[in-house]
């Protein structure tokens, strides 16, 4: 059950935007595809929806081979980045539209459009054009017409991609109590790491048109598999050719027979958060997250020599 | 403050004296002497026949073009196809040639002695120096403004809304009147008054391929004409109001028909 997807190959031209890929997605589970733009992550999800067609390679949803299908009968709901929305249709009839399209009778259609505009807090909102409402309102009134025709998955093309920081924040969490209640297979596409580990499941890293990792959020930041995953997701920092992250280095002001000898460049003081820039001794320049009492503790000042050393450092072959 | 007045003493004189002040002199000459004499010119058998005549090719027209447009504009902005750039060419033609060659390039093809007029006129079909021939010409003349005034509004609605309707199990067709063509409706309402303009308005095609028989392949404007060379100058002026008014009433009526909720 759920999706999945086998040896799927896309080109655009001579861009390769999927190189023989395959992928389970669990059913009802919350997947992020997480990747830099470019990586093929959209147009895998595309290629889920139908709306682009692999040039080799099969979609089978919910055990049902959708390869050659048009997107018309995949019983997919979509979300654009851009919302999509029907700029001349009120609120209303954007969500009733797939139902409408099946031929639900009024009664019914207008008590389903009614309980979605609940679902998405947009009740008092039925009877606005899109032009009317905020981008966060819009995306909500698009998951509420994707969600109206009761799709087997959910497909969101960077959902929040187009909102202020601060809704997407809200939006997110919501999204992730929603799918609490409502268990669908859903797949989220974005380029942002912190969105993936914070709404998704499993974290699916995908980079130049293949898939680099498959893990929970836990899984992909603390043992990523290749350099690509630990780079991408979370800070990252070298010393002495492997790569550290930069809250996993220890500073201290006496040396032992692991440290590395640095001096202090700059202290920059990011709230609870303090950010130590140095110079090692055979002037590479490296990083440190550290916390403000550890920083009053070692009283660190720009030009002081202190004494490096971690025990959580990767290098990848 | 100064140099703003003074541009815009500019503006209205320029359009005053270019427009507004012949069209009120038309309007102002024909009602002189009361609303009776222009109610006789305008109901002479002869002039009431242009006015059926010019209104019904205009709706043609307008039909035609209108549907050929979205058409043809659909085509330019979604598909690519070999010719694309050759198609796009010759819709603008009619907007690049005379009128008057228009009018004489219809008559080389289906003139009695042109290339497929003989064949038609031993079926009974009279095109040239006949009604078919009027709407012909009209047609012509008044192509490109739907296409061109589409395309636009076409690209920039872009295809996102066209793909949500799909994944929400619309077809094509549904889509296309649910979706495609509420959005470029602004684009279609200007085409269609720019081509009932056109279609009203034309006088050089239509002028060749009429014939120009009074009270049968007249126009309103070779009507307008005829009455001048008459000395009939208040028959001229009553058909020039007419046409006037029809244009007027176009753009009325496409203003009513306007969707209040088009801002964003």
């Amino acid at each position: 059950m759920g999706i999945t997807v086998s040896n799927i190959s896309k080109r655009f031209g001579d861009f390769v935007a999927l190189d023989d890929v395959s992928l389970d997605i669990q059913n009802g589970s919350l997947t992020a595809l997480l990747g830099p733009s470019g990586s093929g992550k959209s147009t895998l999800l595309r290629v889920i929806a139908g709306l682009e067609n692999p040039d080799s390679g099969e979609v089978v949803i919910s055990g049902q081979n959708k390869t050659g299908t048009p997107p018309q009968q995949r019983g997919v709901g979509f979300v654009f980045q851009h919302y999509a929305a029907f700029k001349h249709m009120t609120v209303e009839d954007n969500v009733a539209f797939g139902l409408r399209i099946r031929k639900r009778s009024k009664d019914q259609t207008r008590e389903k459009v009614h309980e979605l505009l609940e679902l998405v807090h947009l009740e008092g909102f039925a009877h606005r054009y899109p032009s009317q409402l905020s981008g966060g309102q819009r995306q909500r009134m698009a998951l509420a017409r994707a969600l109206a025709i009761e799709p087997e998955v959910l497909l969101l093309d960077e959902p929040f991609g187009a909102l202020d920081a601060s809704v997407r924040k809200d939006l997110r969490a919501w999204l992730r109590r929603l799918h609490e209640d409502m268990p669908v297979t859903t797949v989220l596409v974005t380029h942002d790491q912190e969105e993936a580990m914070e709404v998704a499941s499993e974290i699916v890293v995908m980079n130049d048109g293949a898939i680099e990792q498959i893990g929970d959020p836990t899984e992909v930041y603390e043992n990523p598999a290749t350099e690509f995953v630990m780079s991408f997701i979370g800070p990252i920092t070298r010393l002495q050719g492997a790569y550290v992250r930069p809250h996993d280095l220890r500073i201290q002001l006496e040396p032992n027979g692991k440290t590395s000898e640095a001096r202090v460049e700059e202290l920059l003081h990011l709230g609870f958060e303090v950010r130590v820039h140095l110079r090692l001794s055979n002037d590479e320049d490296i990083w440190a997250q550290i916390t403000r009492d550890t920083a009053s503790q070692l009283d660190l000042k720009n030009g002081k020599t202190v004494y490096i050393v971690t025990d959580r450092s990767r290098s990848f072959g | 403050m100064k140099s703003r007045l003074a541009l815009r003493a500019v503006a209205l004189g320029y359009l005053g004296f270019l427009i507004l002040l012949p069209v009120g002199g038309v309007f102002w000459i024909t009602f002189r002497d009361g609303f009776m004499p222009f109610w006789e010119s305008i109901t002479t058998p002869e002039a009431l026949n242009a006015f059926y005549l010019t209104v019904f090719a205009a709706v043609v027209a307008v039909v035609a073009n209108t549907v050929f447009g979205v058409a043809a504009a659909i085509m330019l902005v979604r598909r690519r196809f070999p010719g694309k750039q050759l198609l796009s060419a010759l819709i603008d033609l009619p907007l690049a040639v005379s009128p008057v060659v228009v009018g004489l390039a219809l008559i080389l093809v289906y003139g009695t002695y042109g290339w497929f007029g003989g064949w038609l006129a031993e079926q009974g079909i009279l095109i040239i120096f006949s009604f078919p021939g009027i709407i012909l010409a009209t047609v012509f003349v008044s192509l490109p403004f739907v296409v061109r005034e589409v395309v636009p509004v076409l690209r920039e609605v872009g295809t996102e809304q066209e793909q949500a309707a799909s994944t929400l199990g619309a077809s094509s067709w549904q889509t296309f009147w649910r979706v495609t063509l509420p959005s470029i409706r602004p684009g279609v309402t200007y085409g269609i008054v720019l081509t009932t303009a056109k279609a009203l308005g034309e006088f050089g095609a239509v002028s060749v391929v009429s014939g120009r028989i009074i009270g049968r392949t007249e126009t309103l404007t070779l009507h307008v004409e005829d009455r001048f060379q008459a000395f009939d100058l208040a028959g001229a002026y009553a058909a020039s109001v007419v046409l006037a008014v029809l244009a007027l009433g176009t753009l009325f009526a496409m203003n009513l028909l306007k969707p209040k909720e088009e801002k964003a």
